[in-house]
C-alpha cells in the first residue's frame, strides 16, 4: 500500500514536469510567484511586529529625550558600526548565494552561505561583547540596573574623561526606558538572527545534497527575503540607538 | 537599474551596492558627531537609513525586477507601518493643544 501511493505520486510528479512542481500548480513559474508573494506577506507582519516597538521609542525618545541622548551615548559607536558592516556583507554572501542557486552551482551555494553564518555569528558575537559591557555597567532593566552613573558619573573614573554632567535623577530614572527598548528591539533582531542561522544550517545541508538547481531554489531565494529583511532592520536599529545627539 | 530584464541582478551589481552601503554606513556614523540645527541629525540619520533600505529592498531582495503583486505587498507594509506612526504621533502631538493637564501627566 505505501509503496502504491508512492509510485503513483512519482508517475504524478513526472507527468507535470519537475520533481519541484506541486500539483496544484500550473508550472514552477506559477509556484515561484505563489511562493514569493507568501514571503512578502511573512515578511509585511514583521514590518508591523518590528513597527510596534518602533512606534513606542518614537514617542519615549520625544517624551525623554534628555534620557535617550544620556543613555545612547553609553553605547559603543566603533562596535555598531562594525557590526553594521558585518551585517551588510551577510546580505552581499546571501545575495551571492542566491545568484549562485540561480547560476546552479552547487559549490558555490555552498561556500557563500556558510560565509553568511560564519558573519551572521560574528555579528552575534559582538553583540554579546556589547551586552556584556551593559551587564557590567547595570543597565539591564529588571535584572542588573542602576541609574548610579548618571546621577553620580564622578564614580565611574574609567571612561569618565569627557565629563558628562550628573542627571537629574528624574531624568536618569527615564533611561530605563531607553535601554528597555534597547534590549528589547537589539534582542528581538538578534533572535531572528539566531533562528536564521539555524535554517541556514538545514539550507546548507541540503545545498550540499544537491536539493536545489537552477530553475528550483525558491527557499534559498525566500530565505534570502528574510536574512535581507532582518538587515534592513538593523540598518534603522543602528542610528536610532547608537546615533542620537552624539555631536553633545 | 535593469527594469525590462527580468532576471537576478548579477554579481557586479551587487558589489556596487554593497560597497555604497558600507560607505553609506560609515556617512551615516560619521555625520552624526556634526552638530546641526535642530532635529536635523535625526532628520539626516534617517534618511540615509531609508536610502540603504531601499539599496537592499530594491537590489539584494529583487524588488525592482519583482511582480507588481510583490512590489504591492512591500508597499503595503510600509503603508500600515506609516499609518500607525503617523496617527500614534498626531495623537501624542495633539495633546497638549486640547488639554495642556493631561501632556504634563504623560511627561512625568
Amino acid at each position: 500500500m505505501p509503496m502504491d501511493s508512492h509510485t503513483m505520486t512519482v508517475d504524478h510528479m513526472q507527468e507535470a514536469g519537475h520533481p519541484a512542481l506541486k500539483p496544484y500548480f500550473d508550472d514552477l513559474a506559477q509556484q515561484r510567484d505563489a511562493s514569493t508573494f507568501g514571503m512578502w506577506v511573512f515578511l509585511l507582519t514583521e514590518i508591523m511586529f518590528f513597527g510596534g516597538m518602533f512606534c513606542a521609542y518614537l514617542i519615549f525618545r520625544n517624551l525623554y529625550h534628555d534620557a535617550f541622548v544620556a543613555a545612547s551615548n553609553t553605547l559603543d559607536v566603533v562596535l555598531g558600526t562594525i557590526n553594521t558592516a558585518v551585517l551588510i556583507c551577510s546580505s552581499l554572501t546571501m545575495a551571492m548565494a542566491v545568484w549562485s542557486a540561480h547560476m546552479g552551482r552547487r559549490l558555490m551555494i555552498v561556500v557563500f552561505l556558510i560565509a553568511t553564518v560564519l558573519l551572521g555569528l560574528v555579528f552575534l558575537s559582538i553583540k554579546g561583547v556589547e551586552y556584556k559591557e551593559k551587564w557590567d555597567s547595570h543597565h539591564v532593566p529588571g535584572l542588573n540596573f542602576s541609574t548610579d552613573a548618571f546621577t553620580h558619573p564622578e564614580k565611574s573614573q574609567g571612561e569618565g574623561e569627557l565629563g558628562h554632567p550628573a542627571l537629574p535623577s528624574d531624568v536618569a530614572q527615564h533611561t530605563v526606558i531607553y535601554f528597555g527598548l534597547y534590549f528589547c528591539l537589539t534582542g528581538m533582531h538578534a533572535l531572528h538572527m539566531i533562528i536564521g542561522i539555524g535554517i541556514l544550517c538545514f539550507l546548507i545541508r541540503f545545498a550540499w545534497d544537491g536539493h536545489y538547481t537552477a530553475d528550483h531554489y525558491t527557499m534559498i531565494e525566500n530565505f534570502g527575503l528574510y536574512w535581507h529583511f532582518v538587515d534592513i532592520i538593523w540598518i534603522f536599529l543602528f542610528p536610532l540607538l547608537y546615533l542620537i545627539s552624539r555631536h553633545r | 537599474m535593469a527594469a525590462h530584464v527580468h532576471h537576478a541582478p548579477n554579481p557586479k551589481t551587487y558589489l556596487l551596492v554593497w560597497l555604497f552601503l558600507i560607505i553609506m554606513t560609515g556617512v551615516t556614523a560619521a555625520v552624526a558627531y556634526i552638530d546641526m540645527p535642530g532635529p536635523l541629525n535625526a532628520i539626516v540619520a534617517l534618511v540615509i537609513a531609508v536610502i540603504k533600505a531601499l539599496a537592499v529592498a530594491l537590489i539584494f531582495m529583487h524588488l525592482w525586477v519583482s511582480s507588481r503583486l510583490t512590489k504591492l505587498t512591500a508597499i503595503a507594509g510600509m503603508f500600515f507601518l506609516g499609518i500607525m506612526l503617523t496617527l500614534v504621533s498626531i495623537d501624542y502631538i495633539s495633546r497638549s493643544w486640547i488639554a495642556p493637564s493631561i501632556f504634563t501627566y504623560f511627561r512625568h
